[in-house]
């Protein structure tokens, strides 16, 4: 068995094979995965015993669902009103000239995607922002640099 | 029995049944409320808020297709609040339609427009967001073009390929104004499960969904004096063809499309229902031949039930969804392809056309014989068997574009060999009539009797049930047949593709034993299919289905094996049915398709 037949089955053991346990199998395998594969949505399909188009729609309905391999580590920015107030663009154009990537991409090294995402209910401590699970707040563009020269130390040491 | 409702629909009173719709209360009194997402056959969507209506003294204007009457109830179907909101919605609904009318295959028959000629959409409306939308165009399938563009999200084809057909080939991805009807992956159709059976495209109300046209090459062909050209007509055609050209749902049109066909310049108007003939003895034969072993022999690799296999949704859904039953279907080809095999071989032969100056076309109920045409293991006779399907649309269109006037036809006679045809292969355009054909004969051959049923009306597999199951005894059988004495033939009948699924699921779990199975993956049977005349409705095709089993019943010939140009054909060319020049040209194989 492979190692994705492997995962969605381990989940579907965990979670069971009714359409409601689609949406935890697709959590379970964007924590352990990132990104929902291709493979992994037609065993899902397979799993539960629906349509593979019906796994796609409902992974590409959820924003935290990922269809496409994203970096390691995930930066979204809030992009709702208050954050906006408070300045998220530059904190956008930072982390943009930091990384060298636009809004949507992720590094050549592979270790981080930028992307916008809506309210993170963070709006008395905007602008802010989110990496992978891990929130950040009263961001100004010194922060930021801070923050990413931590995430990047951190993966130096971890080589 | 339900609760009866009294309520008021412009003033004017109505007694419906608890827990109808208003749109249905309205409709009892010939009051039109116009629907887009609404079909007869699917479940209520109310998402594109065309049929709303307002209710007296309240606010809201309420969704008429999802709204259950209730008690007291006072409805206003034309107020100038309801006018302003249907034409707002129509204008919204326009916004994001590549409304490039002229161009479009749809022109005339897209409800949309319809709509909008209707409600005068003006040129100040809402801006056109279709430059705007990521929008993409699938026609690399030979049987269906997904225009994004024109798609309007009302999800009619997503109910169909999901309740109505199981297939789940079409769902709806991403959310808001990005949102989609869209494949696996957004992959082209031909890739996916699709089984090119066409259902959504007779629910599209625009033209998001058509059928890819092949009818320029045919009229190329036609206008080519180097070519023959044969054309086949299958039996679901001639009780539907009508309904494109003006005429009610019902009419047998048989001898009309042969004049039609003439006119139209094909120099051998052939019928299908001639080969229908031939794959019951084919096909009879294999079953018969499978029991045999079975019973007899003892041989294990014998895989029973056997099902039909003259309905190529039906084969591709069977290739993707249940690869494992793929030895269980009837070897056999479909009775289009039977006929494209033996027009490039036997018939060419017999007319003196060399078979590359042959161009063989069939006009088909359905949009999954233009995939079944494609296929590979097509070929049998060194050629592409079948060059171009029609569906019965477009069949009617080149009608239209020949300025024939379709109703004042005389009645014209199909050529000969290969135009003859039993009553028997007329019923195989409806649901249980490829059984009722296979019964007619297979028993016959057995027991040397016709089937005991009166005028050879096999009722019990006819009619639009859902599932149909039927067990024939046999019988003081001839000797060579004494293993079958006393044998029950447990048969089942199902149509439309989910409940397909239900029996071979039933079949996966050993809850149910069969024989022999019919499947038909359209409603009805190819009465219903993919290229038959747009609208479709269970009324429409319990009309339809009615004037096939009159054709079969007028018919002087009502079994296969009776059919004098059967006898004639295996007499002359295929000798015996299973033998040599059968397997190389009547029968074929199948292959493992994927999941998704």
């Amino acid at each position: 068995m492979t190692e994705v037949k492997q995962l969605v089955k381990g989940l579907a053991d965990q979670y069971g094979r009714n359409e409601e346990c689609l949406l935890p199998i697709l959590q379970g395998i964007v924590t352990s995965e990132q990104h929902i594969s291709e493979d992994a949505m037609v065993e899902v399909a397979r799993e539960l015993n629906i349509s593979a188009a019906q796994v796609y729609g409902t992974a590409t309905f959820y924003s935290f669902l990922h269809t496409k391999p994203l970096g390691k580590y995930v930066i979204r920015v809030c992009k709702t009103i208050t954050c906006m107030m408070h300045g998220k663009n530059q904190i956008i154009k930072e982390l943009e000239s930091l990384l060298k990537v636009n809004l949507g991409e992720t590094t050549h090294d592979g270790k981080f995607t930028l992307m916008e995402t809506n309210c993170l209910g963070q709006c008395h401590k905007g602008p802010a922002m989110l990496i992978n699970d891990k929130p950040y707040t009263d961001l100004t563009p010194e922060k930021v640099r801070e923050i990413v020269m931590m995430y990047r130390n951190k993966e130096l040491r971890s080589n | 029995m339900a609760e009866k409702i009294n309520l008021k629909i412009d003033n004017i009173a109505v007694n419906i049944d608890e827990g109808s719709t208003i749109l249905e209360a309205a409709r009892k009194i010939n009051i039109r409320i116009p629907t887009l997402c609404h079909h007869e056959d699917l479940c209520v969507a109310g998402n594109c808020r065309v049929c709303m209506v307002e209710q007296v003294d309240s606010d809201r204007l309420l969704p008429s297709c999802a709204m259950p009457v209730s008690e007291g109830m006072e409805i206003l179907t034309n107020s100038l609040k309801v006018r302003s909101a249907r034409k707002q919605v129509v204008e919204l609904l326009v916004s994001e339609h590549r409304a490039d009318c002229t161009r479009c295959y749809k022109n005339g028959k897209c409800e949309l427009q319809e709509l909008s000629s209707e409600y005068i959409v003006g040129e100040n409306g809402f801006i056109d967001l279709v430059p705007l939308k990521n929008y993409s165009i699938d026609n690399f399938s030979p049987s269906i073009i997904k225009d994004d563009s024109k798609c309007i999200r009302c999800q009619r084809c997503v109910r169909t390929c999901n309740q109505l057909q199981n297939i789940g080939a079409l769902s709806v991805a991403y959310k808001g104004e990005h949102m989609k009807v869209s494949s696996f992956y957004e992959k082209p159709m031909y890739e996916v499960v699709c089984t090119n059976c066409g259902q959504c495209i007779n629910r599209c109300p625009t033209g998001a969904l058509t059928e890819k046209t092949y009818f320029d090459e045919v009229w190329s062909a036609l206008n080519s004096e180097k070519k023959h050209v044969v054309v086949q007509t299958a039996p679901a055609v001639r009780i539907a063809l009508g309904e494109a050209l003006g005429m009610p749902a019902g009419e047998i049109v048989t001898g009309k499309l042969v004049s039609a066909l003439r006119r139209l310049g094909f120099n051998s108007v052939l019928d299908t229902d001639f080969t229908a003939d031939l794959t019951i003895i084919e096909e009879g034969n294999e079953l018969l031949q499978r029991l045999k072993k079975a019973l007899v022999d003892g041989d294990t690799s014998v895989k029973l039930p056997m099902t039909t296999s003259c309905s190529p949704g039906w084969v591709k859904f069977i290739e993707h969804a249940f690869p494992e039953y793929l030895e269980n279907v009837s070897t056999a080809k479909s009775p289009q392809q039977m006929f494209g095999a033996l027009a490039k071989t036997f018939y060419a032969k017999k007319i003196g056309v060399e078979p590359e100056n042959m161009v063989s076309i069939s006009v088909m109920p359905c949009t999954a014989k233009k995939y079944e045409a494609d296929r590979p293991e097509m070929r049998s006779s060194g050629y592409k068997d079948v060059d171009y399907v029609l569906t019965t649309r477009e069949l009617a269109l080149m009608i239209k574009q020949a300025g024939i006037d379709f109703a004042s036809l005389p009645d014209d006679e199909y050529d000969s060999i290969m135009g003859e045809s039993s009553g028997a292969a007329v019923i195989f355009g409806a649901t249980g009539g490829v059984m009722e054909a296979a019964l007619r004969t297979a028993y016959e051959v057995v027991t040397g009797r016709e089937v005991p049923f009166e005028n050879l009306n096999i009722t019990p597999v006819r009619g639009m049930e859902d599932v149909k199951e039927a067990t024939i005894k046999i019988e003081n059988v001839l000797p060579e047949w004494s293993f079958l004495e006393g044998a029950e033939l447990k048969t089942c009948v199902a149509h439309g593709l989910s409940n397909a699924k239900k029996v071979m699921e039933a079949v996966k779990a050993g809850t149910a034993e069969y024989h022999f199975i019919e499947i038909m993956a359209c409603p009805g049977g190819c009465l219903g299919g993919g290229g038959q005349p747009i609208p479709t409705s269970p009324a429409i095709r319990k009309k339809r289905s009615e004037a096939i089993y009159r054709e079969d019943a007028l018919k002087p010939i009502r079994k296969s094996h009776e059919n004098p140009e059967v006898v004639h054909i295996y007499e002359e060319f295929l000798k015996e049915p299973l033998g040599k020049k059968s397997h190389e040209l009547l029968h074929t194989h199948y292959t493992e398709r994927n999941r998704y």
